[in-house]
This record gives C-alpha cells, structure tokens and sequence, in this order.
C-alpha cells in the first residue's frame, strides 16, 4: 500500500482528521453525530477520548478504526484519504495496520483463546506454525500462559478482555483502537488491562486511541480530548510527554 | 486458506450438529430416492431388454392376416401359411440361420394321475434355435420324425414339473387328447417373460404331428425367423415380404394379407417405454433435492442471523466480502455435500434392497453417482450464495452491535 507521509516537512501525523462531519439520517430528522472535527494523532501517542453518551466519541472511533467515513471533511491514515477507499481498501487497511479491543470483548464463542488470537492472522495468509508461535507469543505478553485451549466461556470478563487485546496486538498493528476497554470490567480488573495496554504503548510503540468515560481510567493516556455535542471540547496534554 | 475454510465449516456443522443433520435430511432423501429410481430404472430397462432377447435374436415373425397394431380398420384375416411357404423362405432368402413354421394348439396333456392344460406347439428342430431353447436332458427331433409326424414330444419345464414332479420324464408316454406320445427331452427353463406369461409351460412336436392328428389340417399359423448375425433384419423384413407377395398372389397395389414384425423393434420399443418412465420418477424425485436446496437456504439465513456477531469481527478485523461470503457458502456446500454422500449411501443401498424384491438385476453405475455428487453440491452453491452474500455485505458497526 502507497503512503506519503509528511516526514519531509517535519510533522509527521500517523492519522489526522480534518473538518470531518458525521450526519446519520436526512432532513429534519438528520444527526448531526460530528461536527467538524480537526484532530491529530501521532506515530507513539496513548489518547484517550472522552465525553458523554452521545458526545460523538464512539462515532469518531468508527472513522478511526476506517469502519466507517466521513460525511465530509477528510480522513488520512499514513497519507492516505480513507474517505475515497472502497470497503474492501479499508478492510485491507484494518487488516495490516489496526487493532481493535471492544467494551463487549467480542471473541467467538466456543473457540479457544489461542484460535481467537490466530484469526487475525488467518486473513493476513499467515502460515500455520508461524501463526501459532506468534499467538501463543501474544498470549504470553498478556500474561494468558497455560489458558490457551480455555474457550471465552471458561474466562473471567478480564482474563476474556486479555485475550482481545491479545488478538489485536498478535498482528503488530500501528494503532491499536479501543472502545470503552475496561467497561465489563471492576476498577482491579480496570487497572490490570490499562497496565497491559499501557506496557504495549510504551515498550513497542503502539499507537492507541481509546474511547472511556472514565476518569481513572484515562489517567494512562498521555493526551486526554473531551467530546460534547459532536466536538472537540477541550484537550489536556500529560506533561512530559511529546 | 481454503482449507481453513473448509475446516472451519466442519467445525461449524459439528457445533451444531443436530441442526445441521436436519438441514441435510431435505438433500438425502432427494439425493436417495433419485438414486433408487434410476437405479431400479435401468434394472428393469435391462430386465426387459433380456426379456425380449431371450425370445430370440435377429427375430422376425411371419403371420397371416394385417398387422394389428396398424391404424384403419381393414382387418382381414388372410389364408394360413403351409409348411411349403417356411421351406421357400428358406430356400429363397439369403442371410437365414433358421425358419421355424408353427402351428399350436391347447391341449390337456395327461400323466399318470396328473393332469395339465398347456400349448402343444408343432415345429421343427429350427424352432429351438430361433427361439434360443436349449435342450437340458434327452434329444431334439430326428428328421425321421419329423418327416413321418412322429408321437414324439419336448417338454417345457413347467409341464415336466406338473406331470412328473421330481421324475425322470424322458422315454415315459404322456396322452396329449386322445394321442399317447413319447418323451424324448426337456427344455432349459426361461422362466417368466416380461409380459408375464410362463414361457416354460408348453410341449414341442413335430410340425406334421399336430396337424395330421391333432389339428386334422396343414395349416402353419405363424413363421419365425432368425437372420445371421450382421444380416439386417430390415433386409430380410422386405425380402420375405416380397416373396409372400408373390406366393400368395398379391396384385401390385393391394395390401398385404400377412405381416413381418420384427423382433428388434419390439426391444427398442419396450425398453423406450421403461425409460421414460425411470425419466419422470427420476424428475420427481429431483425435485425433491430442490425442496432440501430450499432447507439449506433456510438454515444458512439463520444461520447468518445467529453469528451477526461472529460476521462483524471477523469484518472489522480485516476480513473482505468475499472471506466472509466464501466462509458461508463453502459451509452451505459441505453441508448439501454431505447431504450428497449420505443419499447417494442410502440410495445405492434401497435399490440393493429394491432389486431383489422387484427381481430386477441390480445395475451400479458410477456416473449416477457422480451426478448426484456434483448436483447436491451445485445445489449447495445455488442455495447457500444468498445467505452468504448477506453475511458478506454486513455493516460491522452494526453488526458488532447486534445482541
């Protein structure tokens, strides 16, 4: 896949949204669930994004994640304008460079955490072996040794929520998107998955946006942005970091 | 990947395997009752064809009178052959191995205490060689006895087995009427022909026997005959048909007072009949495959409905259209597939069962069952390529919030 990246002239955004609007519905009965959003996300940063139920949050973690595109305004991951690719482009998209972790988990039923993690690189045309030591690798880093045959039935909420984020890092994605991460989850629980998403961050560089509304939650981000009424409402930055 | 795929759906349809076999059922019995129409079909077509063959090859039959399966109405009944006019074709007409001329009767014929209603038939040697009878003990006719109308007699089967139950008949003295006659043989056993008549239940005696003493004229009722091999029939048919012309002093311009049926035709006609009929129950039972192709769509639509969620992972984590689509149809083909082997197993195996109670030859053929194979898997693809291509097209917002 083609990517022009802005390197040359010293800014480099790994994802930048500008002016992008999202309207659900026509007319007078139109949603207006995005209102002109500029943001940028770079190569290595942890941001949370927060805001109450119908801020627009989770709409703008859709056209992140490329599950969804703009009404308007123009959405570029490494370059490219998603908004113009077609649904199977975006898939591809998702496919080599993203990670998802849901609030609701989302693992298949009835199948092993070690095949749940291996599905992403079925579709990749990972070889086999090769796709078992790199899930079984990525169960290790989410400290899921020895639980590999246990179907999602047969794990906590936690131990289930590790395996997702398992299945979304066994790929080496350059975002790992997650929405509302630790929502199913108590506040020990909570803690645990942000320290694992936290380690990915810092000690492989995984770029991560994650929708909480969750004050203790978003702490581990290192750049917090509030949505109210479809915009950006404020944005904090953690000393310290870039 | 394809072979993740098919994988997949093994384990797809093992998770529900109650479902699944019921989803099947539709394609097995369709599948199955194709298998044992056709099966039983082609026995009987077969069945039918020995039949006829066993009446005698290269056969042609000479009677007096039109033919009656002609249309209009004119039905005359023309003078009775004699001995003369088979001993003429003989002579006459090139490429014959054998001319029979028969002249019959029903008769009581007496043994002992038993006594039996059977057909005395009177003809020569030639009639066991047109009709392919085989003498099983004793001898054929001397032409001796032939000559002098001898009281000598073959017996069928049915009739030894009626008159001398388990006894040796040959050189016994059976009363056929009024006549005392001696038993020189026994015929080889046909069985029933395909009309349903016993061809084993008669007697065989000279031609001049039965009529001198027994018909008390020199009539021959009919005229068989049976051409060489690779002499056609239809060569023949007109040569005899010339001759008789000519022999019976028909002008240019009438019509014939007798007729030659060909026996082949007879075989192709016969058979024709039971193969349309295997055709149309063929036919019905296919669409009874149609019936189980429409279960399949059912099950696989709510199938999709069932793993909307399953479908929007698999799309948000970079599955294409066409992953998600093939997933489906590839379970909706190994299911009908499955279906497809297990009919074919059951199939095979009522027309096993089929042909011996229907007494049928039992007639394996491959190529059945690799249409049946191919069928129920491409109804497998017809059937499964709607479910599936919902399932492709899903949004994966939506469907990853579907409950």
């Amino acid at each position: 896949m083609k990517t022009t990246t802005s390197t040359q002239t010293g800014k480099h955004y790994l994802i930048e949204l500008k002016g992008v609007t999202k309207v659900y519905g026509e007319g007078p009965a139109a949603m207006h669930a995005l209102q002109g959003i500029d943001l940028r996300i770079g190569q290595g940063e942890f941001v949370a994004v927060m805001g109450p139920s119908g801020s627009g949050k989770s709409t703008c973690m859709n056209i992140l994640g490329c599950l969804d595109t703009p009404s308007s305004g123009v959405h570029l991951f490494e370059g490219i304008d998603v908004g113009k690719l077609s649904r199977d482009e975006r898939a591809l998209l998702r496919r080599h460079y993203l990670g998802f972790v849901f609030q609701g988990f989302n693992l298949l039923n009835r199948t092993s955490a070690l095949e749940n993690v291996e599905l992403p690189l079925i579709y990749r045309g990972t070889p086999a072996e090769d796709r078992r030591v790199r899930a079984l690798e990525a169960l290790e880093a989410v400290g899921l040794t020895g639980w590999e045959t246990h179907t999602p039935g047969e794990l906590s909420g936690g131990q289930q929520q590790r395996v997702a984020i398992a299945r979304a890092i066994v790929t080496n994605p350059k975002v790992l998107l997650a929405d509302e991460p630790t929502g199913n989850l108590d506040s020990a629980r909570s803690r645990e998955i942000m320290k694992v998403l936290a380690a990915f961050n810092s000690e492989r560089g995984i770029t991560i946006a994650m929708v909480t509304h969750d004050a203790d939650i978003a702490v581990y981000a290192k750049r917090i942005i509030r949505f109210f009424d479809g915009s950006i409402d404020s944005e904090e930055k953690k000393p310290g970091t870039a | 990947m394809f072979s993740e795929t098919i994988l997949l759906s093994l384990r797809e349809i093992r998770r529900n395997l109650m479902r699944s076999s019921l989803t099947i059922l539709g394609i097995v019995i369709g599948v199955a009752a194709v298998i044992t129409m056709v099966t039983l079909g082609r026995g009987a077509t077969a069945q039918v064809a020995s039949d006829i063959t066993k009446l005698g090859t290269n056969l042609l039959q000479v009677r007096p009178g039109q033919d009656r399966h002609g249309p209009g109405g004119t039905h005359s009944t023309g003078d009775m052959f004699k001995a003369k006019d088979a001993e003429a074709i003989a002579q006459e007409i090139f490429g014959l191995s054998a001319v029979a001329p028969i002249a019959s009767q029903t008769i009581q014929s007496i043994y002992g205490n038993e006594n039996w209603s059977t057909t005395v038939t009177g003809s020569t040697n030639a009639y066991l060689q047109v009709s392919n009878w085989l003498i099983e003990s004793g001898r054929q006719f001397m032409e001796s006895e032939l000559r002098a109308g001898k009281a000598v007699c073959i017996l069928g089967t049915t009739v030894r087995d009626k008159l001398f139950g388990g006894q040796n008949p040959i050189g016994a003295t059976i009363r056929l009427g009024k006549l005392s006659c001696n038993v020189i043989g026994v015929l080889n056993s046909k069985g029933q022909s395909s009309f349903g008549t016993d061809q084993d239940d008669f007697v065989l005696i000279p031609l001049r026997m039965l009529q001198r003493r027994i018909a008390g004229n020199s009539d021959v009722s009919r005229i068989l005959v049976s051409a060489q091999d690779g002499v056609s029939t239809k060569k023949v048919e007109q040569d005899i048909q010339q001759l008789m012309r000519q022999r019976r002093h028909i002008l240019p311009g009438k019509d014939d007072d007798f007729h030659v049926r060909d026996m082949q035709e007879l075989v192709s006609t016969m058979t024709g009949t039971t193969r349309v009929l295997t055709g149309l129950l063929g036919a019905v039972a296919a669409v009874s495959l149609l019936v189980g192709g429409i279960g399949i769509m059912n099950i696989m639509l709510v199938s999709v409905t069932e793993r909307t969620r399953e479908i929007g992972i698999r799309l948000a984590i970079g599955a294409l259209e066409r992953d998600v689509l093939m997933q489906f149809l590839v379970e909706a083909v190994v299911l009908s597939s499955f279906g497809g082997v297990i009919g074919i197993v059951l199939g095979i195996s009522a027309a096993a069962v089929g042909a011996i109670v229907l007494a049928v030859p039992f007639i394996f053929d491959p190529g059945i069952i690799v249409i049946a194979f191919v069928f129920s898997a491409a109804v497998g693809v017809v059937f499964g390529y709607f479910p599936a291509r919902q399932a492709g097209q899903m949004d994966p917002i939506e469907a990853l919030r579907y409950e």
